[in-house]
């Protein structure tokens, strides 16, 4: 089933999103040490347009993208917000796959009263709409990082689990799984050999596919202030920050904008590369 | 048989109402201590959050609370505001409307130009048009929302200076004033939705292209149009139909990030507003309106797909 991937026939668009996704890891690693000034620091005019220099205390200063509603840095922020925007949404995304594929594998497993339990509280979290839920917990807990991380892992454990227990119920038919439990092999020893890896390219672009949900899910909520708060910087806040300057002709909100838009455009084309790789595998 | 399937999915649908009503109450039993200690914070004389807690009736038992709350709702009291103690009735009544119509207009707008941009690029699969419009719709589902609106005002507001940048209606405005004001936020929702319901739709006649009857008529020689609308539509009408459905219960909650973009003066904006001041009846409230919505919407996009879905329509023997 699983067959060796081969670089040279992976399509030029899947190419380009794994380069994008790259360029956007490294600026998450390195942000830091790459950002010419400090996260906080303001030195420049409010809202400069892009590639402006201006004199400062010694000698001119040079904003690639200009300057944001304080007069920081654009690029600066943009980069430490790299590290905080993908950092939790990644910490969030695992988070909800450890318990989605967890428990999805159980309730395929064992089945029975298990699997109604599970798959009967899935149905109720999913009938309810992520971002009301969401703004409800908000409401009575307040906005915090712990906060967002747990409920937006539980909202997305949801769509994982229900993609993990179909793989496994397709899987768990298969020969070769009763061979295994014929064999004498553990539950644990047949979800981990048998059934993951059989699992894994769906998976992989259901994490795909989460982490932009999830990416975005913040970015929104940061963006009603309901998120990340400042001085953190991160893209959807940023956003919000320097929204009012769009109606003085000024572009500057549109740049973090752009750069959550880029990740998931980037993670989206490596997806549906995965998606219809694995319809053309089914067909032959 | 189709009566009994409906019959089960709308007892379903009661029972998650139900149980997201007991959800939307009792989540602020997660509070730390309770609903009168936060109103007036931790510092507050005892004397005075017990008064509080009489007055809102925190201490009787939970059930009779929920019990109270509940059927509240069914006479449209929804209990008075935190922040300014007036009835959350008449905050939602000024603004249901409003956010009513910005959906409606977004849908009318986008379900049937989803529709046919959708078959359109599986008549002309693989072609330079299918090409297009599947990149411009992953776009389109890639991007946040508020990307595409301040796109929408750079454009439309501020270089051509054609439109509102903000949409605050008042009730003295006439309806053509009212569309040219949600004119930006009802094409940022509904660019979202006609990208969706266009993957979706070609996805669902793709796969109905893929059966052998479809090569049969093929071999016939029949037209791309005609094998497309004729032979495969029909086919593809329930997953459609659940598509569309799906697409405007997403709309309905979508609404929240756009009314606050543009200012616009419905439900999502006052729920926003309201979980910023932990106002909590107002946003139980708005909790309990777009979640109904929601379910509402699914359920019937189910008993819709189960009425459009043709394998069910004659009852079989043995089954």
């Amino acid at each position: 089933m699983s067959r060796p991937m081969q670089f040279d026939r992976v399509p030029l668009s899947a190419r380009i999103g794994m380069a994008i996704i790259l360029a956007y890891v490294a600026a998450a690693l390195f942000g830091p040490f790459l950002a010419p000034y400090g996260q906080t620091e303001v030195a420049g005019d409010q809202w400069t347009p892009l590639f402006w220099s201006q004199p400062g205390p010694d000698g001119d200063v040079f904003f690639l993208l200009g300057t944001d509603h304080l007069g920081r840095d654009l690029l600066t922020r943009l980069l430490y917000g790299a590290r905080n925007s993908i950092g939790i949404a990644l910490v969030t995304t695992l988070l909800a796959f450890a318990a989605g594929v967890g428990i999805g594998l159980l309730a395929a497993t064992k089945q029975g009263v298990v699997d109604q339990i599970a798959s009967r509280s899935i149905d109720v979290l999913m009938a309810f709409p992520s971002l009301i839920f969401a703004l409800m917990i908000l409401a009575v807990l307040g906005s915090s990082i712990p906060v967002l991380i747990v409920v937006i892992a539980l909202l997305n454990m949801a769509s994982v689990f229900r993609i993990t227990r179909a793989l496994a119920m397709d899987l768990e038919a298969q020969d070769f799984v009763d061979v295994a439990k014929l064999r004498g092999e553990s539950a644990l020893w047949i979800m981990r050999r048998e059934l993951l890896p059989n699992a894994m390219v769906p998976l992989a672009a259901e994490f795909g596919l989460r982490f932009c949900f999830v990416l975005l899910f913040i970015a929104s909520l940061s963006f009603i202030g309901l998120g990340i708060q400042p001085p953190m910087a991160d893209w959807g806040s940023m956003v919000r920050e320097n929204a009012s300057a769009i109606s003085f002709g000024v572009f500057t909100p549109l740049i973090p904008a752009a750069a959550i838009a880029g990740l998931t455009i980037g993670v989206n084309l490596v997806i549906d590369w995965l998606t219809n790789s694995r319809s053309v595998g089914n067909e032959a | 048989m189709i009566a009994l399937l409906i019959a089960k999915r709308l007892g379903l649908g009661l029972v998650t109402l139900f149980i997201i009503s007991l959800i939307v109450f009792f989540s602020v039993q997660l509070l730390p201590g309770d609903v009168a200690q936060a109103i007036l914070g931790r510092t507050a004389p005892p004397e005075a959050v017990a008064a509080l807690r009489t007055r809102l009736g925190l201490d009787l038992p939970a059930h009779v609370r929920y019990l109270q709350w509940a059927g509240g709702l069914f006479q449209g009291d929804f209990g008075d505001s935190l922040a300014n103690r007036r009835p959350v009735l008449d905050l939602l009544s000024e603004r249901i409307g409003n956010t009513f119509f910005l959906a409606a207009v977004s849908a009318c707008i986008a379900v049937p130009l989803g529709l046919i941009l959708g078959l359109a690029s599986a008549i002309y699969r693989s072609r330079p048009f299918d090409h297009a419009t599947s990149l411009a719709a992953l776009l389109a589902i890639s991007v946040p929302e508020f990307l595409t609106a301040y796109i929408l005002v750079a454009i439309f507001a501020v270089e051509l200076g054609w439109l509102p940048a903000v949409s605050m209606v008042q009730p003295s405005q006439g309806i053509l004033d009212r569309f040219i004001l949600i004119s930006l936020p009802a094409a940022t929702l509904a660019l979202g939705v006609i990208a969706y319901i266009l993957r979706m739709t070609r996805a669902a006649i793709g796969n109905v292209l893929s059966s052998p009857y479809i090569e049969m008529a093929k071999l016939k020689g029949v037209s791309p149009y005609r094998l497309v609308v004729r032979h495969a539509l029909p086919n593809a009408l329930s997953p459609i139909i659940n598509v569309v459905l799906m697409n405007l219960a997403y709309l309905v909650v979508g609404v929240v990030v756009v009314e606050v973009i543009f200012v616009y003066p419905g439900l999502g904006q006052l729920l926003v507003d309201s979980v910023s001041k932990r106002d909590i009846p107002v946003v139980q409230a708005c909790g309990v309106l777009f979640a109904t919505a929601y379910i509402l919407l699914n359920l019937l996009a189910d008993v819709l797909s189960i009425l459009a879905n043709p394998r069910l329509r004659r009852p079989r023997g043995g089954v």
